[in-house]
C-alpha cells in the first residue's frame, strides 16, 4: 500500500527580549544555576507576574510577518501540573484567545518550488526550568535531580501550524523558514543548540488518497533540522510497519532519542494531564490597539521571501544566487552592503559566495564573525571594477584584509604597490625587454603555424606580468604582445 | 492609651504626652499579658517594634513625623514580611521567611508605622470564623465562647481588644467586614485594584483586597491613604490618582439617597441584628439621608458562583506550596509524587484541602463551561445588580453579617459556614468598595452595620461612616476583659 504522511508542527521561539515574560530577571543565556531566578521567576508566596511589552510587541511582529490576524484582545491563561522545575504548579501560556491569528508561512523546497503551510496561530508563554539530573549521577546525591530555573520565565512564542506537511523534508523546510523569518525580525537569536528554537512534531500516516488523518503520535524534544528529519523517518516507519502489521497507531506522545535514533512512548492519551487552563487573574487581557500594530507593521524589517524576490528582479541575480543570498538576514544584510559600495550585484554576489564564502567555511566561521567587513569587501570589489587592481592582485588584496594586513583595500593596494599598470609606454617597455630576453621562444613563435601560435603567446604574458610582480593590466599585455610577436613574423 | 483611635493617640504623640516606644512598650505589654488567651497574633516582634518607634521618636523629634509617624499596628500574616516569618495560618508556611516586604507592609514602614506583628487567621484566608487556622483559633474579645470572624479574625480581635490600635486585614468574601462586625470595629475592604496585592498572599486573585481595620472611620481613611496607589508589581493594581480620604470627612449626609437592598433583609437575618441594623438607618435619617429600599436580584446566587470562582482560582494559586522549594516537606519522600501527596497532606489543613479539590474539579475537563463559566457570567450579572443600583442611590446599607458572632464550634457543616457571608461575598464578586461599622450589641456580641458605594467611592463611605460615629458611640464601646481587670 502507498502511504501518505502528514506533518503538523509546534515550534517553541526564545523570545530574544533582555529580561523575561513576567519578571525583571534577565534572560541571558549560560549563567550559573539559579542566579538569574528573582522571586517571580521562583514563584514565592505573594508574587505576581507583570506582563513584558516587548515580548507583545515580538509576538505581533511574528503575526505581521506571516500576514496572520492580530486579535484585539487577547488572554493569559493558567496552565495547571505539577513539576519540580515548574514553580508555580502551572504555566502562564495562552489557551482560548491567543496573541497571533491565523496565518501563512511559505516554504521552498530543494527543486525550488515553494508551498504554503498554513499557521493556526500562536500564542506566548512562559518557559519553564531545567531539571538537572545528570549533576547528580554518582557520588554524593546520587539519584538527586538538580532545579536550576534560569529559564524559568523566559518568554517564548509557540507557533502551531496546521497539518499540512507531507513529508520530513518538508517539515525541516518550513522549521528552517520559520528560523528564517525569526531571525530576520530579530525577535529571536534562533539559536538551536542553546534551545532558543525547539519543536514538537506530530506525525501520522494515511493510505494515500483516503482524506481522514490516521491517528498521530506527538514527538517532543527535536531540536535541531537534522533531528526533525530523522524522527519524522523513523516514526513514519514505525507507524507504516504497525499498521501493515495488522496494529494500531495509538494517540501518544513520544520522546526523540537522537542517539539511538528512534522515539519512545512517553505516555498514552489515557495517561495524558488534565491541564485545567483557566483565564491567569494576575494578568488583564491584553488590548493590542490599531495604531500600535500599524507602527509595527511600518517598521517590518525586509522579510526572507521579499528580499529573495527583489535579489532575484531588481538585482537580476539567478534564482539560486537570491536564495542563498537571502537565507539568513546576516548574509543578506552582508550582501545588501557589499553591493551597495560596489555597485555591482553579479561582482558583490560572486565575491560574497565565492572568496568571502570560501574562507569562512575554512574556518568555520559565520558571516556575523568575519574578519574582512562588508565595507571593506565591497571597496576591494569596486577596485577591480573600476580597473585599479586585476583580479589575481584582488585575491592578494582579500588575503590581506583577512589577516588584518590593512584597515581598507586602497591601503593594501598602496603598501603592496598592486595598482595595475595601465600605462601603455611601461608594459611596452617591458614586452621590449622581455622579447629580446627570449629569442628562442620569439624563434619557435615565428615558425610556428599561425594557428599554434595563440597558446604560445601564454609563456610571454606570463614573463611580463612576472615582471611587473603582477600588477599589468593582462588584457592591455595581451593585445600588445601579439603585436609586437606578430610584426616579427 | 489603648482606648484612643489613630488620630488621637497622633494628637498625643504630638503633644509629648508619651512616646511611640512608650506607646509600643504598654501595648507590647498588652500583647504579652492578654493574648495567651485571645491568641490573636502568630508572631509578636518586640525588637523590631521598639526600633521603629525609636525611629519614629526621633523623626518627630526632628520635625519630619507624617500623620502615621509612630502609630503601632499590626498585620495579617498574610502579607509578607522581610526577616519575620509569614505563615497564612498554615502548617505549610510554619517556617517560611519571605525575602521581601509586600507592597502595603512597605508603604506603611514608609509612613513611619510600628509594626507589633503579624496577626492570626484562617489558614490561607478560607474560614469565616478563624477557626482554620493552624494556630488555633482566635477568641472573640467581647465574649471568649464566641468566634472573632474571619478569616482576619486576629486582627479585628487584637484592635477591638485594645493590643493595638489599628491593624492590616485581606477580604476575599467578608473577611474584613464580618470579623469588624463580629468584633465591633470599624473594617474597609476598598475597591478591587485600588490597594496593590504584592506580597499579599493570594487565595482568590480577582477577589483579594487588602483593608485597613481600626477604631473609627477617620482611621481607616488616614491608614487608606497610605496603602492605596498603583504598584507596578502589580497589573491589576489601577493606575488611579490617590485623592486624601480625609478631605470628605465633614461633608454634610442631607440629600444622601441610601439604598436598603430587600434581599439583605429576609430570611435567615437575626431579627435583634435587623434591629440595631435599622436603628442605625434611622440615625442617617436624622442627619438628613432618604432610605428606599431597593432590589438586587441576583443576590442568591453570589454564594455558588464565589465557591466556584475562588476555590478555582485558589487550587491554582496554592499549587506552588509542593515541597519543593519553600514551605513544609515531609520526610524522607521515596519520590517525587510521595513527596507532593506527603508535603500537601501534611502541610495544608481540611478547609484549604476542601477548596483545592473543589476548585481542580470544577476546573477539570468537562466540568469548566458548566462551572467556572456559568459563575463568571453570574458574576457579571451580580455586578450588573450593583451598578443598576447605583444609578439611583449613593450608597447601599444592611448587615454585615446575618448573626452576631456564633459559638466557637458552633458550625460544623462546611456549607453552614459558607452562608455566614451572604452579605458579603456579592461585593467581592462586584469588585466595589464596602464598609463594616458597630452599630449596637447582641447581648454581649457587636452589629456591624454594612456600608457599600459604587467602584472607587472609598472618600464618600468613609465620610457616611464617620458621620454616623460622630452621631453614635457604638465603636467607642470596649470590651471588658477578665485578665485585664485581674
Amino acid at each position: 500500500m502507498q502511504w501518505e504522511t502528514v506533518i503538523g508542527l509546534e515550534v517553541h521561539v526564545q523570545l530574544a527580549t533582555r529580561s523575561k515574560i513576567f519578571s525583571g530577571a534577565s534572560t541571558a543565556f549560560g549563567a550559573e544555576p539559579n542566579t538569574q531566578a528573582c522571586a517571580v521567576d521562583l514563584g514565592l508566596p505573594g508574587v505576581l507576574p507583570v506582563l513584558n511589552e516587548a515580548a507583545v510587541a515580538m509576538a505581533v511582529k511574528f503575526g505581521l510577518a506571516i500576514h496572520a490576524e492580530i486579535p484585539e484582545v487577547s488572554v493569559f491563561d493558567r496552565k495547571n501540573y505539577f513539576y519540580p522545575d515548574l514553580p508555580k504548579g502551572y504555566q502562564t501560556s495562552q489557551m482560548y484567545q491567543p496573541i497571533v491569528g491565523a496565518g501563512v508561512v511559505e516554504i521552498t523546497l530543494e527543486d525550488g518550488t515553494t508551498k504554503p503551510i498554513r499557521v493556526h496561530h500562536a500564542h506566548l508563554e512562559e518557559d519553564a526550568g531545567k531539571s538537572l539530573h545528570e549533576l547528580f549521577s554518582s557520588g554524593k546525591g546520587h539519584g538527586m535531580t538538580g532545579i536550576d530555573l534560569n529559564r524559568a520565565g523566559t518568554p517564548l512564542l509557540e507557533i502551531v501550524s496546521e497539518p499540512d506537511m507531507r513529508s520530513a523534508k518538508e517539515a525541516a523546510a518550513y522549521l528552517k523558514a520559520i528560523h528564517s523569518i525569526v531571525t530576520y525580525l530579530g525577535i529571536s537569536d534562533g539559536n538551536m543548540a542553546e534551545g532558543s528554537m525547539r519543536c514538537d512534531v506530530n506525525v501520522s500516516v494515511r493510505p494515500k488518497g483516503q482524506e481522514a488523518f490516521g491517528t498521530r503520535a506527538e514527538i517532543k524534544n527535536v531540536n535541531s533540522f537534522r533531528f526533525v528529519e530523522r524522527a519524522i523517518a523513523f516514526e513514519v516507519e514505525r507507524q507504516i510497519e504497525l499498521l501493515e502489521d495488522g496494529g494500531k497507531v495509538v494517540q501518544e506522545t513520544r520522546l526523540f532519542d537522537p542517539e539511538r535514533d528512534e522515539t519512545r512512548s512517553m505516555r498514552t492519551k489515557e495517561e495524558a494531564n488534565d491541564y485545567r487552563y483557566f483565564p491567569c487573574p494576575d494578568l488583564l487581557p491584553v488590548v493590542l490597539d490599531k495604531a500600535y500594530i500599524d507602527h509595527l507593521r511600518d517598521n517590518l524589517p525586509e522579510l526572507p521571501a521579499e528580499k529573495r524576490a527583489r535579489f532575484e528582479n531588481e538585482l537580476g541575480l539567478s534564482a539560486y544566487d537570491a536564495s542563498v543570498l537571502s537565507a539568513t538576514r546576516e548574509m543578506a544584510d552582508y550582501f545588501d552592503e557589499v553591493r551597495e559600495v560596489c555597485g555591482d550585484a553579479k561582482q558583490a554576489a560572486n565575491w560574497v559566495q565565492g572568496e568571502l564564502a570560501g574562507a569562512l567555511n575554512r574556518e568555520n566561521l559565520a558571516i556575523k564573525d568575519s574578519p574582512v567587513s562588508a565595507r571593506q569587501l565591497g571597496e576591494l570589489v569596486a577596485r577591480v571594477l573600476d580597473d585599479t587592481i586585476n583580479g589575481k592582485a584582488a585575491k592578494q588584496v582579500f588575503q590581506a584584509l583577512w589577516n588584518g594586513q590593512g584597515a581598507s583595500a586602497d591601503d593594501i593596494i598602496e603598501a603592496q604597490g598592486l595598482k595595475q599598470v595601465t600605462d601603455t609606454g611601461a608594459i611596452e617597455a617591458m614586452i621590449d625587454q622581455v622579447i629580446a630576453d627570449s629569442p628562442a621562444q620569439v624563434a619557435q613563435y615565428r615558425d610556428a603555424e599561425p594557428d599554434k601560435r595563440g597558446k604560445m603567446i601564454g609563456y610571454f604574458v606570463g614573463q611580463v606580468m612576472k615582471a611587473s610582480r603582477g600588477t599589468a593590466n593582462p588584457q592591455q599585455v595581451n593585445e600588445l604582445l601579439k603585436q609586437k610577436l606578430d610584426a616579427l613574423c | 492609651m489603648h482606648d484612643k483611635t489613630l488620630a488621637e493617640l497622633t494628637r498625643s504623640l504630638d503633644a509629648g504626652d508619651f512616646s511611640s516606644r512608650e506607646l509600643t512598650q504598654h501595648l507590647l505589654g498588652r500583647i504579652d499579658r492578654l493574648d495567651g488567651e485571645l491568641n490573636s497574633f502568630i508572631t509578636v516582634t518586640h525588637e523590631q517594634a521598639l526600633a521603629a518607634a525609636d525611629a519614629a521618636d526621633a523623626a518627630r523629634a526632628a520635625g519630619k513625623a507624617g500623620t502615621l509617624t509612630g502609630l503601632p499596628l499590626a498585620l495579617k500574616d498574610i502579607f509578607c514580611t522581610q526577616d519575620v516569618k509569614t505563615t497564612a495560618g498554615s502548617r505549610m508556611l510554619d517556617s517560611f521567611i519571605a525575602p521581601y516586604d509586600a507592597t502595603v507592609v512597605e508603604k506603611l514602614k514608609a509612613a513611619g508605622t510600628v509594626s507589633l506583628g503579624k496577626t492570626n487567621m484562617d489558614e490561607f484566608a478560607m474560614g469565616s470564623s478563624n477557626e482554620n487556622s493552624h494556630y488555633g483559633p482566635v477568641k472573640n474579645p467581647w465574649d471568649f465562647t464566641a468566634v472573632p470572624g474571619g478569616s482576619s479574625g486576629g486582627s479585628a480581635a487584637a484592635v477591638a481588644a485594645g493590643l493595638v490600635p489599628a491593624a492590616i486585614g485581606t477580604d476575599t468574601g467578608g473577611s474584613i467586614r464580618q470579623p469588624a462586625a463580629f468584633c465591633g470595629i470599624t473594617g474597609l475592604k476598598p475597591t478591587y485594584g485600588r490597594v496593590s496585592r504584592y506580597g499579599m498572599i493570594a487565595y482568590a486573585s480577582s477577589l483579594d483586597q487588602a483593608g485597613p481595620m481600626a477604631r473609627s472611620a477617620e482611621d481607616c481613611a488616614l491608614l487608606l491613604n497610605a496603602m492605596a496607589g498603583h504598584d507596578l508589581r502589580d497589573s491589576t493594581c489601577v493606575q488611579r490618582g490617590v485623592p486624601d480620604y480625609t478631605e470628605e470627612l465633614g461633608t454634610a449626609l442631607s440629600g444622601l439617597k441610601i439604598g436598603l437592598p430587600s434581599e439583605y433583609f429576609g430570611d435567615g437575618l437575626d431579627p435583634q441584628v435587623e434591629a440595631a441594623v435599622r436603628e442605625a438607618i434611622k440615625v442617617f435619617e436624622s442627619l438628613g439621608a432618604s432610605v428606599r429600599e431597593v432590589s438586587l436580584p441576583h443576590t442568591h446566587y453570589a454564594i455558588p458562583a464565589y465557591y466556584v470562582i475562588a476555590p478555582a482560582e485558589a487550587s491554582s494559586n496554592l499549587s506552588r506550596y509542593d515541597g519543593v522549594r519553600f514551605g513544609h516537606r515531609c520526610a524522607n519522600p521515596v519520590d517525587l509524587i510521595d513527596l507532593y501527596k506527603r508535603s500537601r497532606a501534611e502541610g495544608f489543613g481540611d478547609e484549604v484541602k476542601r477548596r483545592i479539590l473543589i476548585g481542580t474539579h470544577t476546573l477539570s475537563e468537562g466540568f469548566f463551561d458548566a462551572y467556572y463559566k456559568k459563575a463568571q457570567q453570574v458574576r457579571r450579572l451580580i455586578r450588573q445588580d450593583f451598578l443598576d443600583a447605583f444609578e439611583e442611590v449613593d450608597v447601599l446599607m444592611g448587615p454585615a453579617s446575618p448573626t452576631p458572632a456564633f459559638d466557637l464550634g458552633a458550625n460544623k457543616d462546611p456549607v453552614q459556614m459558607y452562608l455566614q457571608d451572604i452579605y458579603t461575598i456579592a461585593i467581592n464578586l462586584a469588585g466595589i468598595p464596602g464598609m463594616s461599622v458597630p452599630a449596637g450589641f447582641v447581648g454581649k456580641r457587636p452589629v456591624g452595620l454594612q456600608i457599600l458605594g459604587s467602584h472607587f467611592t472609598e472618600s464618600r463611605l468613609l465620610n457616611v461612616a464617620h458621620q454616623f460615629q460622630l452621631a453614635t458611640d457604638w465603636h467607642r464601646q470596649r470590651p471588658a476583659l477578665a485578665e485585664e481587670n485581674a
